[in-house]
C-alpha cells in the first residue's frame, strides 16, 4: 500500500515538475518533446485512477497525434525563431504575473476546497447508468456512456475533427488546393524506417481491430484503435513507401465524411423508429452500435492521418 | 515448483533493474549523443528483456533499434555535435 502511494506521489511529483519545465523551456522543440513525455505520463496517471479508456486515448491522441502535429510546427518555426528568439523579448511585468499568480492560486484553491470540504458522497449517477447497460449489449461502461447515453457529444467530437482538417486544408495556396499533403516523401531515405514501416503495420492494423472489437467489453473503442491505424499509415508515408492522397480524390472525401453520415443516419433512424433522435432499438442495439464504430474508426483514422500530413503543398 | 519460479522471477527482475539503472547512469553521464544512445539501447535491450519476455519486447527491440537508427543518422549528418 505504501509502495503504491509512493509510486503515485512520484508520478505526480513528475507530472508537475515536467510541467514547469515545459514551460520553462526556451525554445519549441525542446518544449514540444517535453509535451510529448508529459502526454505519457498523464496516460499512466489515468491507468492509476483505473480509467483505462481515457489513458489510451490520452496517450494515442493527447501525446501521440497532437505530438506529431506539433513536432511539424515546431520544425516549420525553427528558421523564424533563430531569426529573433520571441519567447524572451518582452517578460510580462512584475505585477501582472503576481496577478496571474494569484488568480491561478485562487482557483486552485477554491477546487481543493469544494473537493476536501464538501460532505457526504458526491452525487452520482453511475449506478443508474451502469444498470441500463446490459440493455445495449456494452460491458465497457464509459464506450457504453459515449455511444449510448452521450451520442451527441461523441457525434459533434468527429464533426469537430472533421472541421479542423477542413481548418487544415484551407491553408493550402489556391493553385495547390485539391492536391497532395505535405512535401513529397517519396525518396530513397532510411533502410532501418523502411524495414520498420513494412514489418509493424500488419501487427498494428491487427491490434486496432482488436481493440475496436474489444471496446464493448473492455477499455478500447472506435478512437484508439482509429489512432492506432492512423499511426500505422503515417508510418508508411514518413518513411518514403507511399505518398499521402492528394486530397480531392472521391475515396479520401468518403473516408473521411462516411463515420459522421452513418451516425447521422442511424440516429435519424432512431427518430423515425423508435423513441428520439441517436436512440437505438433495443433488438439490434449491439449490431448497430458495432457497425457505427467501426465506420467511425475508418473515418477517424483517416482524419487523423490527413491532420499530421498538413495542408496540401503538391499539386494535384 | 513455486518457490523455482518466484526465484527465477526475482533474480530476472533485479537483473534488469539493475541494467535499467546501468543505461540510465549512462544516458547522464556519457558525453555525446552516440555513447547516450548506446547506454540506451543497452537496457532496452537486455533491462526490458529480463523484466518482459512477450511481444511487447520484440515490438520494443523493433522501435528500439530503428529510432536509434535515425538518431545516430541525424547525429552523423549534423556534424557530430551532440
Amino acid at each position: 500500500m505504501s509502495l503504491a502511494v509512493l509510486a503515485d506521489a512520484a508520478l505526480v511529483l513528475l507530472v508537475l515538475g515536467l510541467a514547469l519545465w515545459i514551460n520553462a523551456a526556451s525554445r519549441a522543440f525542446p518544449a514540444v518533446v517535453g509535451y510529448v513525455a508529459f502526454g505519457l505520463l498523464l496516460a499512466l496517471a489515468w491507468l492509476r485512477l483505473s480509467a483505462g479508456d481515457v489513458a489510451m486515448t490520452e496517450a494515442a491522441v493527447g501525446s501521440g497525434v497532437t505530438g506529431a502535429v506539433l513536432i511539424a510546427a515546431s520544425v516549420r518555426l525553427r528558421a523564424a525563431e533563430t531569426e529573433a528568439p520571441p519567447l524572451a523579448a518582452a517578460p510580462p511585468a512584475l505585477p501582472l504575473r503576481l496577478l496571474a499568480l494569484l488568480l491561478s492560486g485562487l482557483v486552485t484553491a477554491a477546487l481543493a476546497g469544494l473537493v476536501l470540504w464538501t460532505t457526504g458522497p458526491a452525487p452520482s449517477l453511475a449506478d443508474q447508468a451502469v444498470q441500463h447497460l446490459p440493455g445495449l449489449g456494452m460491458g465497457n461502461a464509459v464506450t457504453g456512456v459515449l455511444i449510448a447515453y452521450r451520442a451527441l457529444d461523441t457525434l459533434l467530437e468527429k464533426v469537430v475533427l472533421l472541421l479542423a482538417l477542413m481548418g487544415i486544408w484551407s491553408l493550402a495556396k489556391d493553385r495547390y488546393w485539391g492536391g497532395i499533403p505535405g512535401p513529397s516523401r517519396i525518396q530513397p531515405t532510411n533502410g532501418a524506417l523502411i524495414l520498420l514501416a513494412r514489418l509493424l503495420p500488419p501487427i498494428g492494423i491487427v491490434v486496432a481491430v482488436y481493440i475496436l472489437w474489444v471496446g464493448a467489453a473492455e477499455p478500447g473503442g472506435a478512437f484508439q484503435g482509429g489512432a492506432i491505424l492512423a499511426a500505422m499509415w503515417l508510418l508508411v508515408m514518413l518513411a518514403g513507401l507511399r505518398d499521402a492522397p492528394a486530397i480531392s480524390r472521391p475515396w479520401v472525401r468518403l473516408c473521411v465524411t462516411v463515420g459522421p453520415a452513418a451516425f447521422i443516419a442511424v440516429g435519424l433512424t432512431g427518430f423515425a423508429l423508435p423513441n428520439g433522435f441517436l436512440s437505438y432499438p433495443d433488438s439490434i442495439a449491439k449490431p448497430l452500435i458495432i457497425a457505427v464504430e467501426s465506420v467511425l474508426t475508418l473515418s477517424i483514422a483517416v482524419i487523423l492521418g490527413l491532420l499530421v500530413a498538413g495542408p496540401p503543398e503538391q499539386e494535384p | 515448483m513455486m518457490l523455482v519460479g518466484n526465484i527465477a522471477t526475482v533474480v530476472l527482475v533485479s537483473l534488469g533493474a539493475v541494467f535499467f539503472l546501468a543505461g540510465t547512469v549512462g544516458l547522464l553521464r556519457f558525453p555525446d549523443s552516440m555513447t547516450r544512445l548506446h547506454a540506451l539501447t543497452k537496457a532496452d535491450n537486455l533491462g526490458l528483456g529480463l523484466v518482459v519476455l512477450v511481444a511487447v519486447w520484440v515490438l520494443t527491440q523493433l522501435a528500439g533499434a530503428t529510432v536509434t537508427q535515425l538518431v545516430a543518422r541525424a547525429v552523423w549528418r549534423g556534424g557530430g555535435r551532440s
